[in-house]
């Protein structure tokens, strides 16, 4: 807590204290869980600095912009990880990243360069249920049918925010018609990613909005094959997940060395079993066993940063505006 | 006489400081938002929904509170049964009750996923979805039905046992005997009871921030919550705040214009013998069973889930119980203190102490603690960061939410001191010590107790004001369990709920019983 930090820096003078510097990063809840990738990326990373990696989880990856705003350049955080292309404009826009030169061998899909933010990992946004239950094939079928969906908050949450994007990227001006449609279906919006597939594993809905990439968790760690994702024929969203570095931070060589230890082959070999997403640079082991493929490039949909912006305000009024009446 | 001359203008000083806080936290934090507001052209079509919302779902929760009140009271008020005093006290708990906790037992028995829904699968039928508008007015009458119940009691209560008698030997038919004493005594009570629920179902956040279940279900207060921490856009947040306080204080407005309820419980021992009661015995019955189990059912499920998962509690429970703690007692000081210097300043100016405490306590209900947050983190943010202030903020907001409760127990008390033994201090020429150490403080410590235990028990069970500002390093005990709920560790957080209830109930315990203890010992 703060209180004790100042206290301690006023009262105490221990050395040993000030000689480990600590890099304090700012991510979203399920990276830190304890079945997430922050324990392993953290001992990996204090294995070579010799500093003291410290992950605060602030929510869901959308909280984290409004979070960042709220602190402004006060924020003790040095790196953000778990922004999205969706949230990066509107990120790069307060001022408060630094710009940064981070080379990798990317295996992004489109390839990758962008002043502030470096990938960690991508993946598609899918609708996730139990096999044995007759997938929808696209949205208008979801919206016709009596399926129960959870899907998270655009405001507070990636998912929840390229759900938005999706409908938009394949239905454009019919996107209002369609959450009207949708609206009906929806048991709950959860703030967040975990709460959602949490509610989903518990019986809460039929289909739980998350990533193709999804079953292969309880195929792979839980040996269980029961769970697998709706196809759906316009396309599916793609997610593609940054860091950056701060601006006020107080430890930038250090960031700039945790951000280049991010695409390499440490921290992208821990990313397909704990975030369960494709790793932003192909790990020299591959992907693991019984990973799914990524999709064509036909069924893949995807804004730029800039189209992303763009649309954000007016699909989240069309969404408010459906959900609530 | 100097001496007490100057010891009455201090009095006043401290009363009217206490005052201008009060003012200043209450309406000042409204100016200092309404700065920021650009105009009511920021919201869009969904925040004008969420205002729909809120009035709509205020008025059916209100509106069902006090109707199913109706029956359940007449029966509890006709019927003696052994048992009869402690369902009383019992429907006394949920004003003190952590609205978190309340929901989660909700959740268990009408959930998706609960006892009602299992029963209604195994019969055949789908399963109940609370989520939304159906959530929000459930948990609104889970709340308020026993404090409208309890309202309405003391209204039976208050009518003469002679006049029982009197329509009963009369054979009255069942028109006459509703014309005669239920309609009378319902004009009395039943607006304020009403008005009173609407206003609390108006500002409520914590329930439509579990259950509400998206845009749908989005009160004011969740609004403000979700511009100022999700889009970080404080002039929405600021405009939505200020339809917010105008809305309460039009409804405070109006409470002026009828008595609200008390809410002392005065009366409730006793039980006029109702010749009556035998006829209506199968009605009754049912009644007060059914309320008794949508009352106790969800806490049960809350409680026996949690007990078994008490050795596998998060380890953050031990910081956060310390946190809630430290937030509770500082709440409890503050409010006490506040109530008190009111109370000892005003008590002897006869109506425009009466006035007072009713506007102080109108002012109170009607102050949306986010927009009393809101308006502080507008006020902090250009000089420090506001998150820093997380505790000391939870503490004033909380100990300003207690205060009309608190000054509603001291006020009379302290009026009473002063009329009865006032004279004795002067004849006597007491010392201020003798007369605080030997007439005041044993006449005043049972009250004292009692407005202590409810400040802070609804100072540990509140989740609002550090929603806004907590930050992941910072987190109460409601607030942990609200978070383990979103992360859908049920076991766990319903393991952190009786925690959370028996620490609720402990402080208050500890308070009330100190107070009357205080009074045996003497």
């Amino acid at each position: 807590m703060r209180f004790t930090s100042l206290f301690a820096g006023l009262f105490l003078t221990t050395t040993a204290v000030a000689e480990t510097p600590v890099l304090t990063i700012l991510t979203y809840d399920s990276f830190v869980s304890d079945w997430g990738p922050g324990p392993a990326v953290e001992a990996a990373f204090e294995a070579t600095c010799g500093c003291d990696l410290r992950m605060v989880g602030a929510g869901d990856g959308a909280a984290l912009l409004a979070r960042l705003k709220l602190e402004g350049s006060r924020s003790d955080a040095d790196v953000v990880l778990g922004l999205d292309t969706n949230l990066m404009a509107a990120a790069a826009d307060t001022g408060l990243f630094a710009p940064i030169s981070i080379t990798a061998n990317y295996a992004v899909p489109g390839g990758w360069a962008d002043p502030y933010f470096a990938p960690f990992d991508w993946g598609y946004f899918a609708f996730v249920q139990n096999a044995e239950l007759e997938a929808p094939t696209n949205f208008r079928a979801l919206a016709d049918s009596d399926l129960k969906i959870v899907i998270q908050d655009p405001r507070s949450s990636t998912p929840g925010l390229g759900l938005l994007m999706w409908v938009k990227a394949a239905y454009g001006a019919d996107a209002a018609d369609v959450w009207t449609d949708l609206a009906d279906n929806i048991v709950t919006v959860t703030a967040g990613w975990s709460e959602a597939y949490g509610m989903f594993l518990e019986g809460e809905a039929d289909l739980v909005l998350s990533y193709t990439t999804s079953p292969a968790y309880h195929l792979i760690a839980e040996g269980d094959a029961s769970k697998s994702f709706a196809v759906f024929d316009e396309g599916h969203y793609m997610q593609i997940e940054v860091a950056g570095k701060l601006a006020s931070s107080d430890q930038s060589a250090l960031s700039d060395q945790f951000l280049q230890f991010m695409v390499s082959d440490a921290f992208q070999s821990i990313i397909p079993t704990t975030n369960w997403m494709f790793p932003a640079v192909t790990p020299a082991a591959g992907l693991p066993e019984g990973f799914p493929k990524p999709l064509s490039a036909k069924q893949s949909l995807i804004f730029s940063p800039i189209e992303a912006a763009a649309l954000r305000n007016v699909a989240l009024v069309e969404w408010q505006t459906a959900l609530s009446q | 006489m100097a001496d007490s001359t100057i010891a009455i203008i201090l009095r006043i000083i401290l009363g009217g400081a206490v005052l201008a806080a009060l003012l200043g936290f209450s309406i000042g934090t409204a100016v200092a938002v309404a700065t920021q507001g650009q105009g009511l052209g920021v919201l869009s079509l969904a925040d004008w929904l969420a205002i729909r919302f809120t009035l709509w779902q205020a008025c059916i929760s209100a509106g069902l509170s006090v109707g199913i009140a109706i029956p359940v009271a007449r029966a509890l008020a006709r019927q003696s049964f052994i048992g009869r005093q402690a369902l009383i006290t019992l429907l006394g708990a949920p004003f003190i009750l952590p609205v978190i906790v309340g929901v989660l037992g909700l959740l268990a028995v009408f959930g998706r996923a609960g006892w009602i829904s299992d029963f209604l699968t195994w019969a055949g039928f789908a399963r109940l979805s609370i989520y939304g508008p159906p959530g929000v007015i459930l948990a609104h009458v889970f709340f308020n039905l026993p404090l409208a119940t309890r309202f309405l009691l003391q209204g039976w209560a208050a009518v003469p046992a002679e006049r029982f008698r009197v329509v009963h030997s009369l054979a009255a038919s069942p028109w006459a005997y509703f014309r005669l004493i239920e309609w009378p005594l319902l004009r009395t009570v039943l607006p304020g009871a009403f008005l009173l629920i609407f206003l609390l179902c108006l500002t409520s956040f914590a329930v439509a921030l579990a259950v509400g279940g998206g845009p749908k279900g989005t009160t004011i207060e969740l609004a403000i919550y979700q511009a100022f921490r999700l889009d970080f856009d404080l002039s929405k947040a600021a405009s939505l705040a200020v339809v917010q306080f105008s809305l309460c204080g039009g409804v405070a407005m109006l409470a002026f214009l009828v008595p609200l309820p008390q809410t002392d419980g005065l009366g409730l021992d006793r039980l006029p013998q109702r010749f009556d009661a035998y006829a209506h015995r199968t009605a009754d019955c049912l009644w007060i069973f059914c309320a008794t189990a949508f009352l106790v059912m969800p806490l049960s499920a809350v409680l026996f889930r949690g007990v078994g998962h008490i050795h596998n509690l998060p380890h953050q429970v031990i910081v956060a119980s310390l946190t809630s703690l430290l937030i509770a007692l500082t709440s409890t000081i503050v409010c006490i203190a506040m109530a008190l210097s009111l109370a000892l300043a005003f008590a002897r100016r006869g109506m425009a102490a009466r006035n007072l405490a009713e506007g102080v306590g109108i002012l109170g209900l009607a102050t949306s603690p986010l927009v009393v947050g809101t308006g502080l983190f507008v006020m902090i943010f250009p000089f420090a960061h506001p998150m820093t202030f997380a505790v000391p903020i939870t503490a004033s907001v909380n100990a300003m939410m207690a205060l009309p409760f608190a000054l509603r127990v001291l006020m009379p008390a302290v009026r009473e001191i002063y009329t009865d033994y006032l004279h004795l201090r002067c004849s006597l020429n007491m010392t201020r010590w003798f007369w605080l150490s030997r007439i005041v403080l044993p006449r005043l410590s049972r009250p004292l107790g009692f407005a202590a235990g409810l400040a802070v028990a609804l100072s540990m069970g509140d989740l609002g004001v550090i929603a806004l500002f907590a930050d992941p390093d910072l987190q109460t005990l409601p607030l942990l369990l609200y978070r383990l709920m979103g992360a859908y560790r049920m076991d766990q957080a319903a393991g952190v709920a009786v925690v959370l209830v028996a620490q609720s109930l402990a402080l208050f315990w500890i308070f009330d019983r100190g107070g009357r203890g205080y009074v045996g010992s003497k």
